[in-house]
């Protein structure tokens, strides 16, 4: 069975509670062993099950203002604050025009009264290769904003990752923001989860995101969860489609691609063949998908 | 490093309280260990729903929610409810007169998803109604008319008569 549920937390820990971004950040960088507390619907859990965390400190985010917001940006993109709550964002009319897989993604996580409590930033940082947010975010080629005393920086989505729990994010470093570009014309996405029943966690998972050029592809972006140790861009298969016609045999061959690619594991949510298997049947379905949503017909 | 007991002021069923807790308690632990025992506890990981809560309006999973950041919130469980709100009253009603209820212990959690629901949304739609309640399980009823109980509120919402 692995990790038990002790419902009780052994770890003992300080609570704090910066009122400000930069309050926090002085925490982060004169402290040891701080961890964030957004959402808790990772973090509770983990404890919970016993994980030791290292955690001294438990800093609770909620509430600082600068980590709030959903805004337009300069270029027409958008900028989500890291401690927006899933639900919030998924039922917000500019995510739902301009990134309809993203707020498809959400309405598919879980249930409705952990995304009342659960953040995109909590999403991102737990590092799970199923994070569902993820994927939709690595195709409309998001990045993250990450803060420190030091300063800013953003890194692309498809760079943060590094394995299960683990991203290039400093000790230091709180993730501020997501910052999605703007949605170019003749765009189309498709999202899909295969999970026992709808809001659990992902067996696998596929998004993708084409602009079409015509008849062409004019940039194909595919992503993956659930079938590595960290969620995956598959940043040359997507790559290898720009410019050609498309077409059904060009749909196959590259699900076949896809299907060979991936080298998933088994857990205790499915088998390793199970997710290979499904791997092919999903990447053939949305790139169809995401083809006829950005307008365009198969010969 | 030991860490201290801290003092949480919130607001429960309309009520100010001041909970003494730990660091790491969740807000179920905290309710309970206040005579709240409306609010059931089950899987603890946030999967079964049985500790659902409504914070600041919002069905959550009082499990996974630390008791510490509720400081200054507004929590109401299903027995507050009951007494309180002309809708949940309602909504306890429809349980008993749709037979939605078995052996009962997911049902507080059920009614304040359900509550959260009608506020929230409202719509008399099946699909929604099962898709905000997703989160919460029964091994006894089959749902059916646990939905049915909601809808029937729903309609009577839509329809005006409460
Ligand atoms: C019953 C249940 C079902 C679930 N189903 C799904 C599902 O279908 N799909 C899915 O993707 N997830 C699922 N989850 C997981 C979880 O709800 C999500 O990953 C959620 O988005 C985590 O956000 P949070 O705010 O609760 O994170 P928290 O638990 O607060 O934090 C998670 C991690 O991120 C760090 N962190 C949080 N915010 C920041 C920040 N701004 N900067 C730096 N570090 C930060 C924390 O320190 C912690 O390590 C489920 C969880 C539960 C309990
Ligand atoms: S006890 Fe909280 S969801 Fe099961
Ligand atoms: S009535 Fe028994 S679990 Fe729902």
């Amino acid at each position: 069975m692995g990790a038990m549920n002790t419902k009780v937390i052994e770890a003992e820990y300080d609570y704090v509670k910066p009122a400000s971004l930069d309050e926090a950040l002085d925490i982060l960088a004169e402290k040891e062993n701080v961890k964030i507390y957004a959402g808790g619907t990772d973090l509770l859990v983990k404890l919970k099950m016993g994980a030791d965390l290292g955690m001294d400190i438990m800093m609770d985010i909620n509430g600082i203002e600068d980590l709030y917001g959903v805004d337009k940006t300069a270029d027409g993109g958008l900028r989500i604050g890291a401690a927006e709550k899933i639900w919030n964002l998924e039922t917000n009319a500019d995510v739902i025009a301009m990134y309809p897989i993203l707020s498809e993604a959400m309405h598919l996580m879980a249930s409705v009264s952990v995304r009342n409590m659960a953040t995109i930033g909590g999403n991102f940082c737990n590092a799970s290769p199923v994070a569902d947010t993820v994927g939709p975010c690595m195709c409309y080629g998001a990045c993250v904003e990450l803060k420190s005393k030091k300063g800013v920086r953003t890194v692309d989505a498809t760079e943060f990752f590094l394995k299960p729990g683990v991203t290039v994010m400093e000790a230091d470093e709180i993730l501020t923001a997501i910052i999605l570009p703007a949605p170019e014309e003749n765009t189309g996405a498709a999202f899909t989860k295969m999970a026992r029943v709808r809001p659990d966690i992902a067996k696998v998972s596929i998004s993708c995101v084409i602009k079409r050029d015509g008849d062409a592809i004019k940039d194909c972006r595919m992503a993956m969860g659930s079938v590595a140790p960290k969620p995956l861009f598959l940043g040359d298969i997507s790559a290898e489609l720009a410019g050609k016609k498309m077409s059904a045999a060009l749909i196959e061959e590259t699900a076949q691609k896809v299907h060979d690619f991936v080298k998933p594991i088994g857990d205790h949510g499915t088998t390793a063949e199970y997710r290979k298997e499904m791997a092919h049947l999903i990447a053939k379905e949305i790139l169809e998908k995401a083809w006829e949503n950005s307008g365009g017909e198969l010969a | 490093m030991s860490a201290e007991k801290i003092k949480v002021n919130l607001k429960v069923n309309g009520e100010d309280v001041t909970y003494t807790i730990n660091p790491e308690d969740t807000l179920l632990k905290a309710l309970r260990a206040n005579y709240n025992y409306d609010v059931k506890c089950g899987c603890e990981i946030g999967e079964c729903g049985t500790c659902t809560v409504l914070l600041d309006g919002d069905a959550v999973k009082s499990c996974v929610t630390l008791a510490a950041a509720c400081e200054g919130h507004e929590v109401w469980t299903d027995k507050g409810l009951g007494e309180n709100d002309k809708l949940a009253a309602r909504l306890q009603d429809a349980f008993v007169e749709c037979g939605s209820v078995q052996c009962g212990f997911c049902i507080p959690g059920f009614i304040v998803a359900g509550v959260g629901y009608l506020k929230n949304i409202g719509n008399p739609d099946r699909k929604m109604i099962r898709n905000y309640v997703s989160g919460n399980l029964c091994r006894c009823t089959g749902y059916q008319k646990i939905i049915d109980a909601i809808e029937k509120v729903a309609l009577e919402m839509e329809r005006g008569e409460i």
